[in-house]
């Protein structure tokens, strides 16, 4: 067992770890924070994506070992300081970017260091940077386009396939 | 997974030093590591986590050459070197999703040497010089086969050296699942000849085909290489693609990344 000490979501834990434990199971088991969801726990489908410094990880594929003094953000911590939606949150919702939702958690995390990065994405950056985030239900479309609202960009020549 | 610790030194000395443990193992980004622990492919006792050491991060410039440290992510090559060797940089900006480029680093993918892995094909192409805690090592003599290394039990690459070419591009045909190489081909044109470098296609991991080395370095285009071909003897064959497939590949992909170059 170590001990670590991050911030999750502005606020500081500790916590004895087994060397073995992951950040999902660090998260979900002993902080119970269940929004970060296991999708394949194969590093392939990004539903575990969460921010570590400042920069999204799959939540699956990082020992909690590893984040000892990192700044750790997940999808608790997304909203706005009243509890409304974010501006990311809320073109999810307004564009149906989300159907069973279990991949929403991972596509809102890289959606946000997307756009930290590139304010005002293109339509292919976007598609290549969610290449680590798969969803089963929307075919992306309406995500793609949720994201691109979110930068503030016109999205009605975007076709509603 | 089996159970194991976790370490985290803060320098290269602190590292060797765990890594004489019995059964201790190198942990760089863990993005092919965790997945295999996953599995239960491997056992180690103590894993000892790189990604604390400060002193092997980040990418400097002298004398026409980069050097890279061994735990520079993806995700930095890919911003860092856009400017000095564009090639290499868009290579690392391609390797899985963001969220792996953010944690894999150019010296595990080394030490790895996946036989699909893109940055093999990109250190055995540029001729670079694979920098340990112990010795430095050319490339045409550290890879030695599928996921296998020059690299000696416990050694630890500290830094990647790469001459920047005059002129060099990557093109990976994608297989689109795990966005690995289903083949990949690296070019760099030197004053001096040109390397050509081959991943995801052999049996035996990176090669260079010399072939077509010989036929760019009088003619650097991609008509020169009209007629050659590479033979499917020793090539992959997997649910993904034939060996003649792979063979085909090759020598397509050559005259792309000739003509991106």
């Amino acid at each position: 067992m170590t001990k670590v000490t991050m911030t999750v979501n502005g606020k500081s834990v500790s916590k004895e770890v087994r060397g073995n434990m992951l950040m999902t199971e660090f998260l979900r088991d002993e902080l119970h924070l269940t929004g970060t969801h296991v999708g394949c726990d194969t590093s392939q489908c990004g539903a575990c994506n969460i921010h570590v410094n400042g920069e999204t990880v799959k939540g699956c594929t990082i020992f909690a070992a590893e984040c000892d003094g990192a700044e750790v953000g997940t999808i608790e911590g997304q909203a706005n300081a009243d509890g409304t939606l974010n501006v990311i949150q809320q073109a999810f919702q307004d564009h149906h970017g989300l159907q069973c939702g279990f991949c929403t958690p991972g596509m809102v995390m890289s959606a946000a260091t997307l756009l930290k990065e590139n304010p005002k994405p293109t339509e292919a950056e976007i598609r290549h940077y969610l290449e680590g985030n798969i969803c089963r239900c929307t075919g992306y479309h309406n995500i793609v386009k949720a994201i691109m609202a979110a930068s503030g960009q016109d999205v009605s020549t975007i076709a509603a396939e | 997974m089996y159970s194991f610790d976790v370490v985290r030194p803060k320098s290269v000395a602190d590292a060797v030093a765990a890594l004489g443990e019995e059964e201790a193992q190198a942990l760089g980004g863990g993005q092919t590591l965790i997945p295999s622990l996953k599995q239960r492919l491997a056992m180690p006792s103590v894993l000892v986590s790189l990604a604390a050491i400060d002193e092997i991060k980040g990418v400097s410039s002298e004398g026409g050459g980069l050097t890279i440290g061994g735990g520079t992510t993806h995700a930095t090559v890919a911003k860092d070197c856009a400017a000095s060797y564009p090639a290499l940089a868009a290579m690392a900006g391609n390797i899985g999703d963001p969220a792996v480029r953010n944690r894999g680093t150019i010296g595990g993918s080394l030490a790895n040497n996946d036989p699909a892995a893109c940055y093999p094909a990109a250190a055995l192409a540029s001729g670079a010089t694979i920098v340990t805690n112990t010795r430095e090592i050319a490339a045409d003599d550290y890879f030695q086969g599928m996921f296998t290394t020059a690299l000696e039990e416990g050694e630890i690459i500290t830094a990647v050296k790469l001459p920047i070419p005059e002129k060099a591009a990557y093109i990976k045909f994608e297989q689109p699942a795990s966005r690995f190489a289903l083949v990949g081909v690296f070019v760099a044109k030197f004053t001096d000849g040109v390397r050509v470098a081959v991943t995801g296609a052999s049996e035996e991991g990176v090669f260079r085909w010399t072939e077509a080395e010989a036929a760019l370095s009088g003619d650097f285009s991609a008509a020169a290489l009209e007629g050659l071909s590479v033979s499917a003897d020793g090539l992959m064959t997997d649910l993904h693609g034939s060996a003649a497939y792979r063979a085909h590949l090759i020598g397509v992909l050559t005259k792309r990344a000739v003509a991106q170059a």
